[in-house]
């Protein structure tokens, strides 16, 4: 058969491809699952000889049974869980505010996308910027050079200002930091994307409507949503996937400590903790907080595709 | 509820700024359409017929003029209060809702003293549905529908408010030949029952015959005739018009007239009394020809066409404008072609003289 003869070509064709991914993909997903599997896994012991790794789920254990895990995956889930409708929704508006305008539609965009080609560690130390106090925090008589542009904001309408990040700053403030850096950095992809949905959609559905006399709410929820529902779902198991795998942007606002001086780690997420434990040289239990992590992003996604079939159209 | 247009004109502004070149899709339409009628807007493609029912509609602004709803002036009136129905060309039902729902959908959206509950709604969805027979449809996507089906079903969305005004876009243009049939006679019953004043466009002159009151043809934005389908056919204003309707389509030659008589080539057809000489053009309908053997029109035959009920002769004429001059001949006389030349005699009221610059229609008595 011409076909079979020309096989060995299309192997040769895709060979590069295969190859890297079977070194820097397939090897180290079987690595990590055998590393997970293997009790007290170090790489360092191996290094020293001891190569006699007893098969077991210690490594799990232990990463479960960490009040850090505990903390990092309410965390993780606290971060998507709230950033994900809120950037979903927000894109949502933006996107179809923009593709109602016709003048300054293309800078716009550009504005808005801004943040996409922009380093996240960046952005997130502008953030630490905005949000930092400079001065005596926690003293009795603080004093204070400055209060960072939001909280000069919240002064000027006669708000008392927040310690956002500093020393002795609360959980929630810290939550409330990092959620609008992740909101606003996971913007612009989301915005991208309605947006080329918003272009695809027939505009005579919007002429009907308006034939119809269909009140402009009705026409969002009833009309540009459904038919831009695959999008959406796209948009929020991509941002869940995201969402879970949230690290950088901890680093960009609190730096290596994962959270205020007083309470270092305290925002750490799985990631970060996969990165903990490689770094105490425990490749064990980050392979096993790995799979962990692999697990519940597959769940959720599972869980997202399932409530995507009931509502997305087409 | 009667439409006036009054002094209607839509002028696109030209895409290319060097040129400058602006587009009058629709130049000065004045119309009444009476109140309950079915309107047919003719032309082809580019004519301006749709830009003039985008303007009834409200989805397009006019450049200059005004319309009239019965008394309202709704020049500035938008699309949302002016209480019309408007069928799209593609339909433009939402995907994603049933038949039922997209049917309830502009009823969901009354508000205020019209506001209707549930069953009242459900109530008239079904009777929309039930004038357009697809009762047995409601719970289907679009997706799963034929496009005759999709076609009834935009009507019956564009009716379930009982709009005032019925617009159609085209409606038929997405059928096939049988269904179009089909589905414009089942236009013309519902705009019968209903009784809604409907305009409806199209490029398609056998389709604006057969169901219209009274039907507008355009031309490059400017009307040229309007009139009831049989007497716009029966009296063209001009050439254009002559042209567009009737098919097959109407045979022109280049004539003259001279000394009262219309000569096609050297053949003297008819006596024009009172035409000053002058080149013209003349256009005979298929049917205004008769096999006569002392016709004054002689041409070379070609074939014949047997369509059961007529036969259609084609031949050719030296000053024929077409490539070929087709009449249409009562099927009970048999004909059988030799090489020797066909003679006809013409019926006058068939025959139709133009100027031959302006194309404007010349009259003369017919005895």
């Amino acid at each position: 058969m011409v076909e079979s003869k020309q096989q060995w070509k299309a192997w040769l064709y895709l060979s590069p491809a295969i190859v890297l991914l079977l070194i820097f993909t397939v090897w180290p997903i079987i690595n990590t699952v055998a590393m997970a599997f293997m009790e007290d896994y170090s790489g360092l012991a191996k290094i020293g000889g001891d190569t006699a790794f007893r098969f077991g789920i210690g490594n799990f254990a232990k990463v479960v049974q960490n009040a850090d895990f505990q903390q990092a995956l309410i965390n993780t889930v606290l971060l998507c869980v709230i950033s994900v409708p809120i950037s979903t929704i927000l894109a949502l508006l933006i996107a179809v505010a923009l593709h109602a305008i016709k003048p300054l539609q293309k800078a716009l965009q550009t504005i808005f996308f801004l943040p996409y080609v922009t380093n996240s560690i960046a952005i997130g130390m502008v953030f630490a910027a905005m949000f930092n106090v400079i001065g005596s925090v926690g003293t009795r008589r603080p004093l204070i050079s400055s209060y960072g542009i939001v909280n000069d904001i919240i002064r000027f309408f006669g708000g008392n200002w927040v310690n956002w990040i500093n020393s002795g700053s609360e959980h929630w403030a810290n939550m409330f930091v990092l959620i609008t850096y992740i909101v606003w950095n996971a913007l612009p992809f989301k915005i991208l994307i309605l947006l080329g949905g918003l272009t695809g959609i027939n505009k005579q559905y919007y002429e009907a409507a308006k034939v119809d006399s269909t009140p402009r709410w009705r026409v969002l929820t009833r009309i540009t949503v459904p038919l831009l529902s695959p999008m959406l779902a796209y948009v929020v198991i991509t941002g869940f996937i995201g969402g879970f795998k949230e690290y950088t942007s901890i680093v960009g606002i609190f730096g290596e400590s994962m959270g205020p001086v007083h309470a270092k780690g305290s925002m750490n997420t799985m990631v970060g903790l996969i990165y903990d434990s490689l770094a105490s040289n425990n490749q064990g239990r980050a392979s096993a907080a790995a799979l962990i992590l692999f697990g519940i992003i597959l769940v959720v996604t599972l869980i997202n595709l399932w409530v995507s079939k009931k509502h997305v159209h087409y | 509820m009667n439409i006036v247009l009054q002094n209607l004109t839509k002028i696109f502004p030209s895409r290319n700024k060097k040129s400058g070149e602006e587009v009058v899709a629709v130049n000065n339409f004045n119309f009444e359409i009476p109140d309950g009628k079915l309107i047919g807007l003719l032309g082809p493609s580019g004519c301006g017929k749709s830009t003039t029912l985008y303007m009834i509609s409200g989805l397009q602004k006019p450049t200059s003029g005004r319309i009239f709803f019965g008394d309202d002036d709704v020049t500035e009136m938008s699309t949302e209060n002016r209480g019309i129905g408007l069928v799209f060309q593609n339909y433009a039902l939402y995907p994603h809702l049933t038949v039922k729902q997209n049917i309830l959908f502009p009823l969901q959206n009354l508000r205020g003293k019209d506001k209707m509950d549930k069953n009242a709604m459900l109530d008239r969805a079904y009777e929309a549905a039930k004038l357009v027979q697809i009762e047995q449809l409601l719970d289907r996507k679009p997706s799963e529908l034929s496009g005759g089906q999709q076609q009834r079903v935009a009507i019956a969305r564009a009716l379930v408010k009982m709009p005032k005004v019925l617009l159609l876009d085209e409606p038929l243009s997405n059928l096939d030949a049988r269904l179009r049939l089909q589905t414009r006679e089942e236009i013309r019953r519902i705009q019968k029952e209903t009784g809604i004043t409907t305009v409806f466009v199209t490029h398609d002159q056998e389709e604006a015959m057969s169901i219209s009151d009274m039907i507008v043809v355009m031309k490059a934005g400017i009307v040229q005739q309007i009139g009831k389908p049989q007497d716009v056919y029966d009296d063209p204003a001009n050439l254009f018009v002559a042209k567009f309707l009737g098919t097959p389509p109407i045979n022109v030659f280049s004539g003259r007239v001279q000394e009262g008589h219309l000569y096609i080539g050297e053949d003297r057809i008819i006596d024009v009394k009172g035409v000053p000489d002058q080149e013209v053009v003349a256009g005979i309908r298929p049917e205004g020809f008769v096999l006569s053997d002392g016709g004054p029109l002689t041409c070379a035959p070609v074939n014949v066409e047997v369509m059961g009920r007529d036969v259609s002769v084609v031949s050719t004429h030296p000053a024929s404008l077409n490539p070929l001059v087709r009449s249409i001949i009562n099927a009970d006389n048999r004909i059988e072609l030799g090489d020797s030349p066909v003679r006809y005699a013409i019926k006058p009221r068939k025959l139709f003289i133009f100027k031959k610059e302006t194309g404007e229609r010349i009259n003369f008595e017919v005895k």
